[in-house]
C-alpha cells in the first residue's frame, strides 16, 4: 500500500496526524466549500462570467476556487502533449497558468475490435479512446478541432471539463474537411470525459468519439511511478460477438443497450499480451479510467490488488482509501492509485463479469520482480467465482451461421483471441496458472493426456479434485458458452504453445464431445 | 439516361420558359420524377414547441405542393458542361467566399473531371452557390429540406431494413473512390440514389438548423436535436434522418466535402 502522501493533496494518509486522532479523508472539501462560499462548483457553471467575476470581488478568495481561475492571467503559450491510451503525458510542472493549443483531428477509420472482426470507428485523433489531454486549472486552452477531409461525418466535441454551452459543442461543429477553434479557461480541476455530441450523439460515442482530459490542480497530484490511461467503452455491432467480417453498427443493439462488445481502449485485447501495462513491484501506478460509454457503467476492478487511492467521480479533492470497486458512470472517470507488492499479471475487469469474460472487458497489469512470498490467491478466487456460483452453470449457445473452415494460422490466431478473453484471467497468458487456485495449462499432463476430456472441460466445465503435474486443485472451472469453431481454436492454441503436445482440435471433434451440458445443468 | 437527352430536354424547358409558352401534357421531363402533394416526412413532432417539422416559417401542417426532383444527382460529367458554360464557377476562378479550399480539389484540371472517378459519378466538393447556379443554369433550383426529405421517404414509412442500409452507409468512411448515379433500385417515385452514395445540398439547409450544439436545451432550435431535441422527434431512433439533419447543420454555404453533391427540383410544368 501507498506510504507517501503528499500533504498538498488535502489528505495526510494518516502517517503525520497525532495518535487517537482519526483521519480527516475528504476534509479539503468541506474547507473548500466553507470558504468558497458560493456551495458547489456545479452551480456556478449555470452564472454569466461576469456574475461569477462579481461575486469573487465579494467573497473571501479561497485557495484555487473556480472563481479565482477564471480572472488569473495566463503566461507564454504552448502546444498541447497528446498522447496515445495507455500513455499518459508527462505531469505538468508549470506553477503558472498559460495559454495552451490543443489540435485534435477526427478521423474516421477501420480498425479491429477482436481477431477478425473489423469496425468503423469515428475516432479523435485515430485511435480509441481519443488522445489523452492534461492541462492546468486555469489554463486558456485555444482547442482545435480538425475533421479530416476523408471524413463522411461532421463532428463537434463535448469536453466536461469545459464551461460553456455545450461544453464546447455549441462551437466546434464542423463539417468534414473543415476544422473549428473555440477557447475555454480551466475553471475547475478534476479528471473529465470528452466526447462528440452530433446527433445521433449515441451513435458517435459507441463509434469511439470519446476520450479524457485531465485537469491538473496547481499543487499536482502526488507523484507515483507510472501513470496509465484505460478508458471503457460499449460496442453494437450487427453481428453477434465474435463474428469476423467488417461488422455495421446496430442501432436496435444500442438503443436497447445490449452491446456485443465491452472492452477496454477499443478493442478487446487492447490492454493485454504484448501490450498489457508494466510496473514492477514497489512501484506506485495510477490508472486515469474513465468510462466513454454509450450506456454502460463500469463496475471497474483490478483483480488482486486493492486500490489504495481513489479519486471518486474524477474529482482531485476527495480521497476514498482502500477501494476494491470502484464505479464509474459513462461519461466520468476516476483516479485511482496503487502501489504493487507481488510480481504476476493482474487482471482489470469491469466486474459486472460476463462483460470481462464473455465481451472483452478485461485487460492485464504485468507486474515484474521478485517473489515477496506474500499468497495472495485467496482473495483473487473470491472475487472472481462466487458470482459464477458454486455449480457449473451452462448458457445455451446461439446458433451460429456456418463459416468457411480457417487456416491453422487463422486458427491460431483466433484460439490466442480467446484465451486472452476467456481463459487467461485464471490460466495466465503465460499458461502457468496460479499454484493451489488454477492449474496450469503449460506441460499440462492433465491436458496432454486426453484431448476429448479437454473439449468435455471447456464446454461442459469441471468440478472437483483434480491432479495436474502432481498438485492437486479443487476449484471450479464454468463452463464456457463458445462456439465448435471457437473451443477448436483455443484448444488447438493451448495445444501448440508452452511445450504443449501440439494436437490439433477441429470444430467437427468438438462438436462430437462436446458435453451435454444439459444433464450437468439440472443436478 | 444519356446526357444529351438531357440537355435537349432541359433546353426545351428552358425555351419553353424564356417564351412564356407553357408545356402541356406529359407531368415531367424524363430525367426527372414527380412527387405528388403531401405533407412533409416528419421528423419534429409539430406543435408544443412551436417549431416547424422542417420549414422554417412553422408550416408543419401545411403539404408540400407537387414538384419535380432529378432523379439522379448531377454527375461529373453534367458539371463540367456547366463549367465550360459558366467558367466563372471554375476551380481556379471562382471566388473564395463562394467556395472553400477544397472545391473541386479531386479533379484533374479546371474543366476536366480526370479518369481516377467515372464520369457518371455524382459532382462532390461543390459549394451551395455552385450548386445552386447550376440549378439555376439548368432552369430549376435545388430542393428544399421539405422536398429532399418527401423525395426520400419514398411514398412511404421506411422500413427497419431500409434504415438499416442507410445507417450503414453513414458507417462508412469515405475512402473508396464513388460509384455512379443511377445504380441499384429507384423508389416509389422513382428516384435514385437518395440514401447510399452522397449527401446532398438543399435550398434551405440551414435555415431549420441553427444552433450547432446538438442537445441545446434552449434557444431556437429547442426541439431539434439529441438530448432534449430527441424528446420532439417523432422517432428519436431515426438515425439516419439525425445524421442528415447533422450534416446540413455543420455546413455554411461555401463549404464543399468529398460526400457533399446535389441535384436539382423544381415546380411541375402547369397543365
Amino acid at each position: 500500500m501507498g506510504g507517501f502522501w503528499d500533504p498538498r493533496a488535502g489528505y495526510d494518509g494518516g502517517h503525520n496526524r497525532p495518535a487517537g486522532e482519526p483521519a480527516k479523508v475528504g476534509q479539503s472539501s468541506h474547507v473548500f466549500n466553507e470558504e468558497d462560499g458560493a456551495a458547489m462548483p456545479g452551480h456556478r457553471r449555470d452564472l454569466p462570467m461576469w456574475i461569477a467575476a462579481l461575486m469573487l470581488s465579494f467573497a473571501a478568495v479561497a485557495t484555487a476556487a473556480p472563481d479565482q481561475n477564471a480572472v488569473e492571467p495566463t503566461e507564454g503559450e504552448e502546444r498541447a502533449v497528446l498522447t496515445d491510451a495507455p500513455m499518459v503525458p508527462p505531469p505538468i510542472t508549470r506553477t503558472h497558468a498559460t495559454k495552451v493549443v490543443v489540435r485534435l483531428e477526427v478521423v474516421e477509420t477501420e480498425m479491429t475490435i477482436a481477431e477478425g472482426v473489423r469496425y468503423t470507428f469515428w475516432t479523435f485523433g485515430g485511435k480509441v479512446p481519443g488522445k489523452f489531454i492534461r492541462i492546468r486549472e486555469g489554463d486558456l486552452v485555444e482547442f482545435h478541432l480538425d475533421n479530416h477531409p476523408n471524413n463522411k461525418m461532421p463532428h463537434n466535441i463535448d469536453l466536461h471539463a469545459v464551461t460553456g454551452p455545450g461544453g464546447g459543442a455549441a462551437s466546434s461543429l464542423s463539417a468534414p474537411g473543415h476544422s473549428s477553434v473555440f477557447s475555454f479557461k480551466a475553471l475547475n480541476p478534476g479528471l473529465y470525459v470528452y466526447h462528440c455530441a452530433t446527433a445521433p450523439v449515441a451513435m458517435h460515442v459507441a463509434n469511439g468519439m470519446y476520450g479524457l482530459i485531465l485537469v491538473e490542480p496547481k499543487d499536482g497530484l502526488p507523484k507515483v511511478d507510472r501513470e496509465y490511461y484505460v478508458m471503457q467503452g460499449d460496442l453494437y455491432t450487427k453481428g453477434p460477438n465474435g463474428q469476423p467480417g467488417l461488422q455495421p453498427f446496430s442501432m436496435v443493439k444500442a438503443i436497447d443497450e445490449r452491446p456485443e462488445y465491452v472492452v477496454f481502449n477499443g478493442a478487446v485485447g487492447a490492454v493485454a499480451g504484448d501490450k498489457a501495462l508494466q510496473a514492477r513491484i514497489g512501484e506506485t501506478v495510477r490508472l486515469y479510467f474513465g468510462v466513454g460509454g454509450p450506456n454502460l457503467t463500469s463496475s471497474f476492478h483490478v483483480i488482486g490488488e486493492i486500490f489504495d487511492r481513489v479519486w471518486p467521480e474524477g474529482n482531485t479533492s476527495v480521497v476514498s482509501q482502500n477501494v476494491q470497486t470502484t464505479m464509474v458512470p459513462a461519461g466520468g472517470a476516476a483516479i485511482i492509485d496503487f502501489k504493487v507488492e507481488v510480481p504476476g499479471t493482474y487482471i482489470l475487469v469491469d466486474h459486472s463479469l460476463t462483460r470481462a469474460f464473455n465481451k472483452g472487458a478485461l485487460g492485464m497489469l504485468k507486474v515484474e520482480g521478485g517473489d515477496n512470498k506474500i499468497v495472495y490467491s485467496g482473495k483473487i478466487t473470491d472475487e472472481v467465482y462466487q458470482p459464477e456460483g458454486s455449480r457449473i452453470r451452462v448458457t445455451d449457445l446461439p446458433p451460429q451461421a456456418a463459416r468457411p473452415a480457417l487456416t491453422k494460422k487463422q486458427l491460431l490466431d483466433r484460439g490466442r483471441s480467446v484465451y486472452t478473453t476467456n481463459c487467461a484471467a485464471c490460466h495466465q497468458a503465460t499458461g502457468h496458472g496460479i499454484p493451489k487456485a488454477f492449474p496450469p495449462l503449460a506441460r499440462s499432463d492433465y491436458l496432454n493426456a486426453d484431448k476429448v476430456r479437454a473439449i468435455r472441460t471447456v464446454t461442459g466445465g469441471l468440478q472437483g479434485s483434480v491432479t495436474v503435474n502432481g498438485e492437486k486443485y479443487n476449484g471450479v472451472m464454468p463452463a464456457w458458452t463458445l462456439s465448435d469453431e471457437d473451443v477448436a481454436a483455443v484448444l488447438t492454441y493451448v495445444y501448440g504453445s508452452w511445450g504443449n503436445s501440439a494436437k490439433e482440435v477441429s470444430a467437427q471433434e468438438v462438436k462430437t464431445h462436446r458435453a451435454k451440458s444439459s444433464a450437468k445443468a439440472s443436478e | 439516361m444519356k446526357p444529351a437527352v438531357a440537355l435537349i430536354a432541359v433546353t426545351a424547358a428552358a425555351i419553353a420558359m424564356a417564351t412564356g409558352t407553357v408545356a402541356v401534357g406529359a407531368a415531367a421531363p424524363e430525367d426527372m420524377a414527380l412527387v405528388p402533394a403531401g405533407p412533409p416526412a416528419a421528423f419534429f413532432v409539430p406543435g408544443g414547441s412551436g417549431v416547424a417539422a422542417a420549414g422554417a416559417d412553422g408550416g408543419a401542417s401545411a403539404d408540400v405542393p407537387a414538384f419535380l426532383i432529378d432523379r439522379r444527382p448531377v454527375t461529373r460529367r453534367q458539371f463540367a458542361e456547366f463549367l465550360r458554360r459558366r467558367p466563372e464557377w471554375s476551380r481556379s476562378r471562382v471566388a473564395a467566399v463562394l467556395a472553400d479550399a477544397h472545391y473541386l480539389e479531386d479533379w484533374a484540371s479546371d474543366f476536366d473531371a480526370g479518369a481516377r472517378v467515372p464520369p457518371d459519378a455524382p459532382v462532390t466538393r461543390v459549394s451551395w452557390f455552385a450548386a445552386n447556379a447550376y440549378c439555376q443554369w439548368r432552369g430549376k433550383e435545388l430542393p428544399t429540406v421539405d422536398q429532399w426529405e418527401r423525395a426520400a421517404a419514398g411514398g412511404g414509412k421506411d422500413t427497419a431494413a431500409t434504415r438499416d442500409r442507410i445507417l450503414r452507409w453513414y458507417s462508412q468512411p469515405a475512402t473508396e473512390p464513388l460509384g455512379v448515379v443511377g445504380r441499384g433500385a429507384p423508389n416509389a417515385y422513382g428516384v435514385y440514389d437518395l440514401h447510399g452514395l452522397i449527401w446532398e445540398w438543399t435550398l434551405d439547409f440551414n435555415s431549420t438548423l441553427i444552433s450547432t450544439e446538438s442537445r441545446d436545451p434552449g434557444g431556437k432550435d429547442d426541439p431539434l436535436f439529441c438530448g432534449s431535441g430527441s424528446l420532439s422527434a417523432v422517432d428519436p431512433s431515426d438515425y439516419a434522418t439525425f445524421m442528415r439533419y447533422a450534416l446540413r447543420n455543420s455546413l455554411r454555404a461555401n463549404y464543399t466535402t468529398s460526400r457533399l453533391g446535389f441535384r436539382c427540383a423544381r415546380e411541375p410544368d402547369q397543365p
